[in-house]
């Protein structure tokens, strides 16, 4: 069976579940081979998890390089992998960074490239969603192999316990995939809760939250639940929570078990970052809110009273 | 400075949008063509650089005839002349034909700085702008929030998962920005009728160079093969709080089990 590439991301030495998820959806096309793109010591610690979710193999592409400059120089490792194993597909996470590597890949191999799948067939046929969640759409790459990037909380990651071996990549760059020098990375504090992108539940707050300081009800429940915490483009733009938690048409796309949306009218812009979440749960003022048009749950009412008061029940119930 | 800004039309995504039945592209016909969003972000930068560091302002749009409105648009906020790459060959061409032909483009107008939204509303792919850089040597700094130029030297700010990386490149280069970067302004009337004076070229893929066969149809890397709308969510069940709003959320939340 042949190779079909999945790219890891990572964050501090721990795989991220949308690796998790590509290495199940790879395993339904042939064999798994996950490629480590990183500085010297990226991969060592990933390789347990990674095999836990049934990859046969490790590719370590690791240089320092690769850490000093923006994507260039993991497309271009990617590029010389793909050339020397012919795999049956690539995958990549849907990601900022993930579609940015395929872009290049696909340049540099003149191959047709697909983002923001949520499935893949074994005969290459791939599914993404389009419009804001409003349009399915079955498409194909139809020059050179499969080249996709996997939209997190696609599929539900299952593990299957293999034991890869590790195969150290030579990275050989060209000056050109070192024109972007990246000199610091400085990470925002959003405490221990999930990543957006990635939760299994998200509690956002709009424009009826009504205040920055108001924001800690949400934090709450979200904190009781698990949750990543998120915010509507309203009070995103009114200064309530940070631009990096907008969920919508202009900033994150998430698709969870679970997405409560607080105060939040659920105009289209907010729709599409949000209206394939498995269940939605709506707390408004306004009985005519659009988002009660999509909510499987919905309590018409203020915000400040059934916010605490579902926190508090939680509690009460544990 | 020598500023280029890409400028896309895409259909309004406050409003329905939908895919041709006969050929699977976006129906444009039907649907209210404005400028992508992220796109105006990128204009404001642009004039906001000319007006610190001077130099000239050139959008670049490749789209059908109507795609014009747009490019009118955006010449109204202040960019000094605009290219309008029009063929007819064009239709159906994927994300990397349209790197093919952009870079053409681009080339020719030899720019010291590119300029892009980091992803349009319609496609959502954000691989052009290290699409552009791959096929034109030029330097990527995408995802910007923040962008400082001196000299010949550019650092952003990216946007990243965890927070945010200070990347630096010397000009030629490519920024792509998010919609964090600045509020565009909105066009006066000045500039409204100055904009129709503005010169805008139209190119061919001929002018370009690029052979009709790369394009198109005819030289896609990728093919939809169907498309179809995805059910409507439909409304569940919605109580008006009297008191016990909050415990019949978590009965909810508790008979699907997340509680």
């Amino acid at each position: 069976m042949a190779e079909v590439l999945v790219v890891v991301e990572s964050s501090g030495g721990t795989v991220k579940k949308v690796t998790l998820e590509m290495l199940t959806l790879a395993r339904s096309l042939g064999e798994p081979a996950a490629v480590v793109l990183g500085p010297p010591g990226t991969a060592a610690p990933l390789v347990d998890k990674l095999g836990e979710y049934g990859a046969t193999k490790v590719y370590a592409a690791e240089s320092a390089e690769i850490d000093e400059h923006l994507v260039a120089p993991k497309a271009t490792a990617l590029a010389q992998l793909v050339k020397s194993v012919s795999p049956a597909a690539v995958l990549i996470g849907s990601t900022q960074e993930g579609k940015e590597i395929a872009g290049r890949l696909a340049v540099k191999l003149d191959n047709g490239v697909l983002t923001d799948v949520v499935e893949l067939a074994a005969d290459g046929t791939a599914t993404q969603v389009a419009f804001a969640g409003s349009t399915i759409v079955k498409s194909k790459v139809t020059k050179g192999l499969p080249l996709v990037t996997v939209r997190p909380n696609s599929l539900t990651p299952s593990p299957a316990a293999a034991a890869p071996s590790v195969e150290q990549v030579e990275v050989a760059l060209a000056d050109s995939d070192k024109l972007a020098v990246v000199t610091k990375r400085v990470a925002e504090a959003k405490g221990a809760r999930p990543e957006l992108t990635e939760a299994s539940i998200v509690v956002s707050g709009g424009r009826g939250v009504a205040s920055a300081e108001n924001f800690k009800i949400i934090e709450e429940l979200a904190d009781l639940l698990g949750a990543a915490v998120g915010a509507s483009r309203a009070a995103t733009d009114s200064g309530f929570y940070p631009h990096a938690f907008q969920v919508g048409q202009t900033g994150k796309t998430v698709s969870p078990q679970l997405y409560i949306a607080v105060g939040i009218s659920g105009a289209i812009q907010h729709r599409a970052g949000m209206q394939t979440s498995k269940t939605i749960v709506a707390v408004n003022k306004d009985t005519e809110a659009p988002i009660f048009e999509l909510a499987d749950f919905g309590v018409v009412g203020d915000l400040n009273q059934v916010v605490p008061q579902a926190s508090e029940e939680i509690r009460k119930r544990r | 400075m020598k500023i280029v800004v890409l400028v896309k039309q895409v259909p309004d995504s406050g409003a329905e949008r939908n895919l041709r039945a006969d050929d699977n592209t976006v129906d444009r016909a039907s649907a209210n063509n404005v400028i992508n969003e992220m796109d105006e972000y990128a204009i404001e930068e642009a004039l906001r650089l000319q007006e610190a560091h001077g130099g000239e302002v050139t959008v670049l749009t490749m789209g059908p005839d109507r795609a014009t409105e747009s490019i009118r648009k955006a010449l109204s906020m202040g960019p000094d002349a605009a290219v309008h790459v029009l063929d007819d060959a064009l239709a159906g061409t994927d994300a990397l034909g349209t790197s093919k032909v952009l870079a053409a483009a681009i080339s020719e107008l030899a720019p010291d700085l590119v300029i892009s939204g980091a992803e349009s509303t319609d496609a959502r792919g954000q691989v052009m702008p290290h699409m552009l850089a791959e096929r034109l040597g030029y330097a990527a700094l995408t995802g910007a929030r923040k962008l400082t130029v001196e000299g010949s030297q550019l650092t952003v700010e990216r946007q990243t998962e965890e927070g945010y990386e200070v990347v630096t490149a010397a000009t030629p280069a490519i920024v792509s920005v998010w919609d964090t970067i600045n509020e565009p302004r909105y066009p006066s009337f000045k500039g409204i009728m100055a904009a129709k004076k503005k010169p805008v070229a139209t190119k061919s893929l001929a002018d370009l160079g690029v052979a009709a066969d790369q394009v198109g149809w005819a030289g896609a890397a990728t093919t939809v093969l169907s498309h179809s709308k995805r059910p409507a969510r439909s409304a569940g069940q919605k109580v008006a709080d009297s008191g016990d709003g909050g415990v019949a959320l978590v009965d909810f939340l508790s008979s699907e089990k997340f509680v």
